[in-house]
C-alpha cells in the first residue's frame, strides 16, 4: 500500500546548506555520523527485529523514500546505550524491558486477530491494530504494561525524535534545518530568507 | 547505564573553560578537599550561580558544584535537537501520581548554568500580590519576603543579564529593560493580532538574549534553538553572566562533580561528599547550601538522613520534598492561512499577561501566555503523545510545521502536601536512591486550565487560526523546599537558612511557596541575589549563629 502524502515543499533539502554559515562544525560533526555511521542492531534479537521494523513503519511509513531513515536502528541504539529521557512513569518498567514486553504484547495482538506475528500483517491491519491498542481495545495480555502509554511515550515519541531530527524529515517539511553560526533576518509573515525554503507548494485546503 | 557524549570534569589544573571560546580557558583559584570553605553550593544554576558570583565577590571562599559539564557554547553546540538531549538531566526520575510530571527537557538541566543553558529565556516578573498571596489574594500562602524588596532585585537581575524588553511593559508596577525589545516574529503577531481582537493587551516578551551587542556576546540572530542550547552566546544563560563573574571573583566551579551527601557533626553541616572523576571525595565547608533545584535538593537532603536527622536534613518539619508545583502548559495550536514559519526567532516573542492581572474569574492565581515555535521533533512529539496520530496523518500533519502558530499557558498550579519528592528504592549510577515524585492537580488546576483552553482558543480563531487542536503539558518546577515564617510549616526562613541545622542553607526555586503564572526563572535568580546579599549582612553583623527559638 503506498499512501500518497503532498508535500508542499519538494526539492528543498537542507543538507544543500553544509558548506554554508547555516552549518558549523559541531552540526557537521553530528550529521556527518547520523548519516553515515547508522548503528547495527545490538539490543533487540534477531527475533524481535522484524516487529521493530514493522512498527517502525506503521507508525512512520516511509513507502514513498527510496532511502528510508533507518528509526529501528536509532531506536536500537538508545537502548542499548541505556539512554533515558530523564522520566520513568511509576507504572512503566524501564525502557529496555517495557520494549521488549511490548513487542510481544503486539504478536500476541497480532495472533489474537488471527496473524502469525506483527510483522506479518499487512500494513493497514498493523495500522487498524495500533489503533486499537491506542484506544484501549486489546485482546492480549500486556502483563501490566500500560498499552496507550507505551505506544504513544515509548515508540512514537521516540521514533519521531528521530525522524524530524533527520535531515530528510526535517526537508520534508520545510524546516529550516541547522542555523548556526547564521541564524535569519526575514521574521515576518510570508517572507523566507534566501536560505530558506522557497514558498510551499499549498493544496487549496491544506 | 552510560550517559553517552558527556566530557569529564573540565575545570582542573587551575583553569576553567573560557564559555566565550572555542576551546580556550581562564584561571581559576582552586581550594583542596581538605580545606574548609566558607560555602560549599550544590548546583550552579539560577539559584547556585548567581549566589557564588555574589558571595565570592563579597569576600568569601566559594566552591560551586555541578552534576554537569561545563559547556562552551561555541564549539560543543549543534544545531540538532537530538544531540543537544546532552543538556537535559536525563536520568530518570519516578513519577507517579494522578498526573505524573514529565523531567528532562521539560525543565531539568544537568550543566554548569543549569536550566538557563536551555530555557527559552522568558524573564518575567511575579506580579507583586503574589508574594502575599494568602493575605491579599485570599489563596496558597504568603512568601516570607515584601513585593518590594524582591522588585529590586528583579531590576538587579535583569541588569545582570541585559533583558531585552519593550519600553512600557503593559502589566504591573513600572521596569525598565537595559536592552530594547526584539522585532516580534511571526509567530509572536499571531498572538498580538488574537490578543487586539479579544481586546486584551499583549506586550513583546523580555527575554534573556539581547538585541545589540554586549560585551563577548553578539546580539541573538533569530536561530530559533534557544531550547537546544545557543551556540552563538546572545543568550545571557547563567553560564555566560554569572559564571564568569564568579570565577573573576576567586569562586572554583567544580563541573561534572555529583553530591551525594551532606555529612553533619553535632548539629552543623561538615562538608559535601561528593562523586568525581570516578572517586568520592570529600569537601569541607563552613556552609553548605543547596542549589539543585526542586528535585535534587529534596533528594540530596532526605538522602543524607543519619542519626541525628532520620528523616533526612532540615526536615524535623516533614516539608522537605513537599508542596512541589509546575506550571500548567497546556497549549491551542491552529493552522494559519499564510507561512509563519515559526523556527525562526525565540520561541515566545509575544506574550499575554491578562488573566495574572484580572481577577474576574473561576479559579485563584493566574496565567500568563506566549507565542510558541517548538522545534520539528519537540512538536511532533506534542502530537503523537497528546493525539496519539501516526501513519500518513502523522506525516500530513507535520508538512503544516510552518503554517502553525500556536498559544500556550504558564499556570500556577497550587502547593499541595501530598505533591511531593521522596526517595525510590532503586538506585542510580552513583549508587544513589533515585527521586520519586508524585503529583496530582486539585480541582482550582483543572479549573485554570478549562479557562485557559477555552481562552487560548477563542484568541487563536481571532487571529485566523483553523482545525484547532488542544494540547497537554507541564512545565518548570518550582517549591519543595519552601521556606516560611514558621519552622512548623516550611524548610528555611526568609534568608535560605534551613530552621534546623544554621549552617545548611538552600538557594533555588525550591524555595518558592507558590509557582506564580510566569517562567521562574528571574524569580530564582533574584531571591539568590537577595539571599546573597542577606548572608554577606549577616556575616558582617557577626551572626553565624541564628538564635533558634
Amino acid at each position: 500500500m503506498s499512501e500518497t502524502v503532498h508535500r508542499p515543499y519538494p526539492g528543498w533539502n537542507v543538507l544543500e546548506k553544509w558548506d554554508s554559515p547555516s552549518f558549523n562544525d559541531a552540526t557537521r560533526e553530528v550529521l556527518r555520523k547520523r548519516l553515515q555511521e547508522v548503528p547495527a542492531r545490538r539490543f533487540f534479537t534477531a527475533g524481535e527485529w522484524p516487529a521493530v521494523e514493522a512498527l517502525c513503519d506503521t507508525v512512520l511509513p516511509q513507502d514513498d523514500r527510496a532511502d528510508p531513515v533507518p528509526l529501528a536502528n536509532w531506536i536500537d541504539a538508545t537502548l542499548h546505550e541505556g539512554r533515558g529521557n530523564g522520566t520513568r512513569r511509576a507504572d512503566m518498567p524501564a525502557p529496555p524491558e517495557a520494549w521488549r514486553l511490548g513487542l510481544a504484547a503486539l504478536d500476541a495482538e497480532a495472533r489474537a486477530r488471527g496473524a502469525a506475528d506483527f510483522a506479518l500483517l499487512g500494513a493497514d491491519a498493523r495500522a487498524a491494530l495500533l489503533r486499537d491498542v491506542d484506544a484501549g481495545r486489546l485482546r492480549a495480555d500486556w502483563q501490566g504494561l500500560p498499552a496507550r502509554r507505551f505506544l504513544r511515550n515509548l515508540v512514537m515519541a521516540e521514533v519521531v525524535a528521530i525522524y524530524y531530527s533527520h535531515p530528510a524529515g526535517q526537508s520534508e517539511i520545510g524546516f529550516g534545518g541547522p542555523a548556526s553560526p547564521r541564524g535569519y533576518v526575514r521574521l515576518q509573515p510570508g517572507r523566507a530568507d534566501p536560505w530558506e525554503a522557497p514558498p510551499g507548494a499549498w493544496e487549496d485546503t491544506p | 547505564m552510560t550517559i553517552p557524549d558527556r566530557p569529564g570534569p573540565r575545570a582542573v589544573d587551575g583553569r576553567a573553560p573560557d564559555v566565550f571560546s572555542r576551546d580556550g580557558s581562564v584561571a581559576m583559584r582552586q581550594f583542596p578537599d581538605r580545606e574548609e570553605v566558607d560555602f560549599a553550593i550544590v548546583g550552579a544554576g539560577c539559584g547556585g550561580g548567581v549566589l557564588a558570583a555574589k558571595l565570592a565577590e563579597a569576600g568569601f571562599s566559594v566552591v560551586a558544584f555541578d552534576a554537569g559539564p561545563f559547556w562552551r557554547p561555541l564549539s560543543d553546540f549543534a544545531s540538532d535537537e537530538r544531540e543537544q538531549e546532552k543538556l537535559y538531566w536525563l536520568d530518570p526520575r519516578i513519577s507517579g501520581g494522578d498526573d505524573p510530571l514529565e523531567f528532562g527537557q521539560n525543565n531539568s538541566g544537568r550543566a554548569v548554568g543549569g536550566s538557563s543553558v536551555h530555557f527559552q529565556m522568558v524573564a518575567l516578573r511575579f506580579r507583586p500580590d503574589w508574594f502575599a498571596a494568602r493575605s491579599r489574594l485570599g489563596y496558597a500562602v504568603d512568601w516570607p519576603v515584601d513585593w518590594r524588596t524582591m522588585w529590586r532585585y528583579y531590576d538587579e537581575v535583569e541588569r545582570a543579564c541585559a533583558i531585552s524588553g519593550p519600553a512600557n511593559y503593559p502589566w504591573g508596577p513600572k521596569r525598565r529593560y537595559p536592552y530594547r525589545a526584539h522585532e516580534v516574529n511571526a509567530a509572536g503577531q499571531v498572538l498580538a493580532r488574537g490578543a487586539e481582537a479579544m481586546g486584551v493587551p499583549w506586550a513583546p516578551t523580555p527575554l534573556a538574549t539581547v538585541s545589540a551587542p554586549r560585551g563577548k556576546s553578539p546580539p541573538c540572530v533569530y536561530r530559533g534553538m534557544c531550547k537546544i542550547g545557543c551556540s552563538t552566546n546572545a543568550k545571557q544563560s547563567v553560564l555566560i553572566t554569572y559564571i564568569p563573574r564568579a570565577l573573576d571573583a576567586g569562586a572554583e566551579i567544580r563541573d561534572s562533580a555529583m553530591v551525594g551527601r551532606i555529612e553533619t557533626e553535632n548539629g552543623r553541616a561538615t562538608g559535601v561528599e561528593y562523586h568525581r572523576d570516578g572517586q568520592w571525595r570529600f569537601q569541607r565547608a563552613r556552609n553548605v547550601v543547596c542549589a539543585g533545584y526542586s528535585i535534587e535538593t529534596p533528594r540530596l537532603l532526605l538522602n543524607s538522613a543519619n542519626g541525628a536527622h532520620p528523616h533526612g536534613l532540615a526536615n524535623s518539619s516533614g516539608t522537605v520534598g513537599r508542596y512541589l508545583m509546575a506550571h500548567l502548559n497546556d497549549a491551542v495550536w491552529g493552522v494559519m492561512d499564510e507561512e509563519i514559519r515559526w523556527y525562526k526567532g525565540p520561541p515566545s516573542m509575544a506574550c499575554c499577561e491578562h488573566w495574572n492581572y484580572t481577577d474576574d474569574k473561576d479559579f485563584d492565581g493566574g496565567y500568563s501566555f506566549m507565542s510558541q515555535g517548538p522545534l520539528p521533533t519537540d512538536f511532533a512529539r506534542t502530537l503523537v503523545t497528546n493525539e496519539g496520530v501516526f501513519g500518513h496523518d502523522l506525516r500530513r500533519q507535520m508538512t503544516l510545521y510552518n503554517r502553525m502558530a500556536g498559544l500556550k499557558m504558564v499556570g500556577e498550579t497550587m502547593p499541595q502536601a501530598s505533591n511531593r519528592v521522596t526517595l525510590a528504592e532503586e538506585r542510580d549510577d552513583f549508587g544513589l536512591p533515585r527521586a520519586r515524585v508524585a503529583f496530582s492537580h486539585c480541582d482550582n488546576d483543572r479549573r485554570m486550565q478549562r479557562h485557559a483552553r477555552d481562552f487560548m482558543g477563542r484568541m487563536l480563531k481571532a487571529a485566523g487560526g483553523r482545525d484547532l487542536l488542544e494540547t497537554g503539558a507541564t512545565a518548570h518546577l518550582m517549591g519543595g523546599c519552601r521556606m516560611g515564617d514558621d519552622p512548623e510549616t516550611s524548610v528555611t526562613d526568609s534568608d535560605g537558612r534551613t530552621w534546623d541545622i544554621p549552617n545548611l542553607w538552600i538557594c533555588d526555586g525550591s524555595l518558592m511557596p507558590t509557582a506564580g503564572g510566569v517562567n521562574p526563572s528571574m524569580t530564582i535568580m533574584a531571591n539568590a541575589a537577595r539571599i546573597a546579599d542577606r548572608i554577606g549582612a549577616l556575616a558582617a553583623q557577626h551572626e553565624p549563629e541564628r538564635a533558634h527559638g
